[in-house]
């Protein structure tokens, strides 16, 4: 059997960073800025150009999934998406059914343009609700009510066959009834996708420092935020959308083959400021990466022609490794026969005791968390790396 | 050679901080005994640690020279001396080389408990003590309360006591007269056989070892070939010297007077403070009466925190112990640790800083154990044994007894503090020995368990007392005691690190602080972890560490790959810092902090 690439394996994807957004959220620590002016046109020209050159050297890849992610990409002019998918289209062959996302925040602004991006040619729409409680949306500084939430997510339904929509759990002052009553509510809701993160205190953010300052109060311990976690798949597995990821439910069959790509440990283009990719080329996995600033992504593009600032050569392990930290977040879990092909392989013993413990579970060629291993991937993953 | 009657030899005691170094300082400088530009504020704390810590650790001699208002040049060999109790040791002995003291006394302070240990010692020595008030620069001063305080509570004349203020140099004129005429000239007869006391020796990496000697009788001249009367060793003086306080040459040293040589010693070992010197022919036939030699009372283990490092440990320790005689080490092993040492220290604040040198000079990561005392063990079988490591108790079936050492602790304390201070010390096991009161300070005497006295006691007292109390101790002895082996066992797992001697009726409550602690301390694992402390096979105390049940990372998408698995990396290699036991992994700090005691 010849070997596939990475691409045909695991599919091969396309992801745009939109990096501005109208306000920063005070718990977000993605490549997200707020500016008084974008010059649409400029950055349009600049993502075209990178389009350009990293199909140069894709020749005939199959592109399956474009995704749009920020930031927030609603704020982009459907005109700038349009050029942006047409250039795409023109540059790579497609699949027959291509999944195209946009993320969006759910105020009226942003809904007005969403007629827009599905005539650009988005059919898929992740939006940010983050909770369904005014109160807490203040307390994540969003700039949108539930309500203008239920209704942005409304119109979603109405122009895009497939939505889905993100919500923050184990927030400050929340108890496992209130989350329950809220996700029971989003599950009425929600068409075929639910994003279901619990709250990260990440380092360098508003909530970051608050916390190392200890005036970020009533956050759910770890116990009361495993039980929620529970609860959620029990909740999720009873509405038909059980987990098909770590924090991402689905109705079989409508998961994003976009982020799936990621944990599949395919090959994807990672264009705009920040971006990282992951490109299968001459046999070597290559990782690159983007000029993070989005001033200096913009002005290095339009000057050199290339956004990119690090591009390296993944060694085997390094892959390898990769892909099971990625794989082990999958519900369906890791291949070991790809390990295997990687010249990879587990430490036995490690993965008995794993076993053992209820944590991990094998079933034939794959490897898989049980439900309670998905909840300490991270102590499974730092056991099974290579010392 | 200097005529007798021309010497005055004398050391500067004084509590801790009480201003002794800044007073050498003013006494040096006042006699141009160093140039201005050679001078700086304690000159004599030469260590990295003393100047960092601002205290003195070593006694440091110096010769100054001074022309009284007599008209005549006078010889003045000055020693000054630690404050600390855990360096009492370098102030007796170096009181053994002098005929009088400077009893200097802080002025906004008054008497503190080392100012009445010095006294002691001073009185013993057979010194002449003038008592010097100093820091009257400061606006606090209260000259007239605090000699009075002298002569009530120490009970020596302190109406000409001087006043000094040795950091703007008020009173150094009188204080050098004082000297000359108020302390006596050392005896001693040149003509008889050499007899010099052998006062302190340390390395020094371009000379070897020198050693630092009061001549009593006879001379010592360069080249003569000399005896050590206790060790026997003979050697030829290479070099002669006194210390201005740097080292200057000179032909001979007669009666009298203090200063160094040296003899191509290997190692400080091949020296016994105390010991004699005298000639190889014609020398003295009786020697001098030694000195106590000092006796470490606190133990505990060290341990490099990365393993690899244990032959530098091992290398650094030796060296550290060529120039500090005090400090005793032996290797030792431990399930929990490895292999390190046990080593013993004159106190906490010795401890201390050898860990610190051993950290810093020697750029090396250390665990250290609980600190313990050496307790007697009395087997059923008539022999008896000294304990240094609680891991190595014997079985209590075979053991007729433990006796554990005793301290007698003088704490000094104001008035309204003294309630905290009581109760501190009845907690810890003390039996009440004296109480009085001078002015609005009260003198308490403890008889009390080093053991109690080692963990935190001085951190507790100080905090109670707000600092207010200073506190000295001696040894006085072994007592008899119900004393057993407390055990803490993780998941069912003895950690000998942990184990500690402890008073039978305190152990439950130690037990269950022990282990509430770990609790705390010891990071969830994927089971749950019973902690319990055990005498015996019986459990005394228990605490559950419920299992991980959530460490995961929310969102990881293609751009956050890289990220997340550094993260893990670090977090792996982190893992590899703590000490495996068992299946549970117990982190370094865990070891420490443990044993720290918040009541
Ligand atoms: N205001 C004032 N401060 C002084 C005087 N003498 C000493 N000090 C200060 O008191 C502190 C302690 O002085 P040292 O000379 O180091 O005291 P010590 O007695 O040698 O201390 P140990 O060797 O640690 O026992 C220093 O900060 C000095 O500057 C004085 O006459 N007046
Ligand atoms: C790229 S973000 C932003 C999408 C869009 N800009 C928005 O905020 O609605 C994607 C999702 O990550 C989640 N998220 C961001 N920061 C998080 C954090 N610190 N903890 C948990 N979830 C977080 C939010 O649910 C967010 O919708
Ligand atoms: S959460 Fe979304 S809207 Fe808020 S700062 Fe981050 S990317 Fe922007
Ligand atoms: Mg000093």
């Amino acid at each position: 059997m010849a070997e596939l690439e990475t691409w045909q394996e695991a599919g091969f994807g396309l992801y745009l960073h939109w990096p501005f957004c109208a306000a920063k959220c005070p718990y977000c620590d993605f490549n997200s800025h707020v500016t008084a002016r974008i010059d649409q046109r400029a950055w349009t020209e600049a993502y075209l150009s990178e389009l350009r050159r990293a199909a140069a050297e894709t020749p005939g890849r199959i592109l399956s999934t474009v995704f749009f992610g920020g930031g927030t990409p609603s704020l982009m002019q459907p005109e700038t998406v349009a050029a942006i998918l047409d250039e795409v289209r023109r540059l790579w062959p497609m699949v027959n059914d291509p999944e195209i996302t946009l993320e969006a925040n759910p105020t009226s602004v942003e809904a007005g343009r969403f007629a827009g991006y599905a005539a650009a040619g988005v059919n898929r729409l992740s939006m940010g609700v983050q909770s369904l409680h005014d109160e807490d949306l203040r307390r994540l500084g969003r700039l949108h009510s539930a309500a203008e939430a239920m209704a942005a997510f409304d119109i979603a339904r109405a122009q895009f066959s497939r939505v889905s929509f993100d919500l923050i759990y184990a927030r400050q002052g929340q108890t496992l009834d209130m989350w329950r009553s809220e996700l029971s509510t989003a599950l009425d809701m929600a068409v075929d996708h639910l994003s279901l993160y619990q709250l990260t205190i990440e380092p360098g953010t508003a909530f970051g420092d608050r916390f190392a300052a200890g005036r970020l109060r009533d956050l759910p311990d770890d116990d009361i935020a495993a039980d929620m976690y529970e609860v959620t798949q029990e909740l999720c597995d009873a509405a038909g959308l059980p987990a098909y990821e770590v924090s991402n439910h689905a109705r079989p069959g409508s998961e994003s083959r976009h982020n799936r790509i990621y944990w599949r440990g395919g090959d994807w283009v990672g264009i705009g400021p920040g971006a990282h990719g992951r490109l299968g080329l001459g046999g070597t996995r290559m990782a690159t990466e983007t000029e993070l600033s989005p001033a200096l992504w913009l002005r290095k593009v339009t000057e050199t022609g290339n956004g990119e600032t690090l591009r390296h050569g993944l060694g085997l392990t390094e892959t390898a490794e990769e892909y099971l930290m990625m794989s082990l977040r999958l519900t369906e879990g890791t291949d070991l026969g790809r390990l295997a092909r990687l010249g990879h392989r587990l430490d036995d013993t490690r993965v008995a005791e794993l076993e053992e413990m209820g944590l991990l579970q094998r079933a034939g060629t794959r490897l898989r968390c049980t439900a309670q291993g998905r909840l300490v991937l991270n102590e499974i993953l730092r056991r099974l790396m290579v010392d | 050679m200097t005529e007798l009657s021309r010497i005055r030899n004398f050391s500067i005691v004084a509590h801790i901080d009480h201003g002794k170094s800044t007073l050498a300082d003013r006494l040096i400088q006042s006699t141009n005994t160093v140039s201005e530009r050679e001078m700086k504020e304690q000159l004599l704390d030469a260590m990295d640690i003393e100047r960092e810590r601002g205290i003195t650790i070593k006694a440091n001699t110096v010769r100054i020279e001074y022309i009284a208002d007599d008209g005549e040049l006078y010889v003045l060999n000055l020693i000054d001396t630690p404050g600390h109790v855990d360096f009492a040791y370098e102030v007796s002995r170096s009181m053994r080389a002098v005929e009088g003291s400077l009893l200097v006394v802080d002025s906004t302070q008054g008497v503190e408990a080392q100012t009445l240990a010095n006294v002691y010692q001073a009185i013993e020595a057979d010194h002449e003590i003038v008592p010097v008030l100093n820091k009257i620069d400061l606006p606090a001063a209260d000259c007239e309360r605090v000699a009075e305080q002298i002569e009530d509570v120490i009970g020596i004349d302190a109406s000409d006591a001087l006043r000094v203020s040795a950091k703007s140099g008020i009173g150094i004129k009188e204080t050098l007269e004082a000297i000359v005429t108020r302390l006596p000239a050392p005896g001693g007869d040149a003509a008889a056989p050499l007899k010099a006391m052998l006062v302190d020796s340390w390395y020094d990496a371009y000379l070897g070892v020198v050693v630092l000697i009061r001549v009593m009788d006879g001379v010592i001249r360069k080249g003569d070939r000399i005896v050590m009367m206790g060790t026997g060793g003979k050697y030829p003086v290479e070099r002669l010297g006194v210390f201005r306080p740097a080292m200057q040459n000179v032909d001979e040293l007669g009666p009298g007077e203090i200063g160094f040589f040296t003899a191509s010693i290997k190692q400080v070992r091949d020296t016994r403070v105390g010991d004699t010197i005298t000639h190889e022919k014609k020398g003295a036939d009786k020697p001098l009466p030694g000195f106590k030699p000092s006796v470490p009372v606190v133990f505990c283990g060290l341990f490099p925190v990365d393993s690899a490092e244990f032959e530098d440990l091992r290398s650094a320790i030796e060296k550290l112990a060529l120039n500090d005689a005090s400090f005793s080490y032996e290797m030792e092993t431990s399930a929990a640790l490895g292999f390190g040492f046990r080593c013993g220290f004159l106190g906490l604040l010795h401890l201390e800083v050898i860990r610190d040198r051993l950290e810093r000079e020697y750029d090396i990561e250390l665990i250290t154990t609980a600190p313990s005392v050496v307790y007697h063990l009395f087997m059923k079988d008539g022999s008896q044994t000294e304990l240094h490591n609680p891991a190595d108790m014997p079985d209590p079936s075979i053991v007729s007894h433990v006796e554990e050492p005793r301290i007698k602790a003088t704490i000094m304390v104001p008035d309204e503090y003294l309630g905290d201070v009581l109760k501190l010390c009845q907690d810890r096991r003390g039996i009440q020995l004296d109480l009085t009161y001078a002015g609005s300070r009260a003198m308490v005497v403890y008889d009390l368990p080093l053991n109690e006295v080692v963990f935190d006691f001085y951190d507790r007292l100080k905090s109670v007392t707000k600092g207010y109390a200073s506190f000295d101790y001696q040894m006085e002895g072994y007592r008899e005691d119900n004393l057993v082996k407390m055990q803490i066992l993780v998941n069912d797992e003895p950690v000998d690190a942990l184990s500690m001697m402890v008073h039978r009726d305190r152990a439950e409550m130690r037990g269950r602080a022990m282990c509430e602690k770990l609790k705390d301390l010891i990071p969830r694992h994927m089971f749950k972890i019973p902690i319990q402390a055990a005498i015996g096979g019986k459990v005394i105390a228990r605490e559950t560490l419920s299992a991980m049940r959530k460490d995961v990372t929310a969102k990881c998408y293609g751009g956050d790959a890289t990220r997340k698995k550094k993260l893990l990396e670090k977090q792996k290699a982190g893992k590899k810092k703590m000490r495996q036991f068992g299946k549970v992994e117990i982190p370094q700090e865990a070891f420490i902090s443990a044993l720290k005691m918040d009541e």
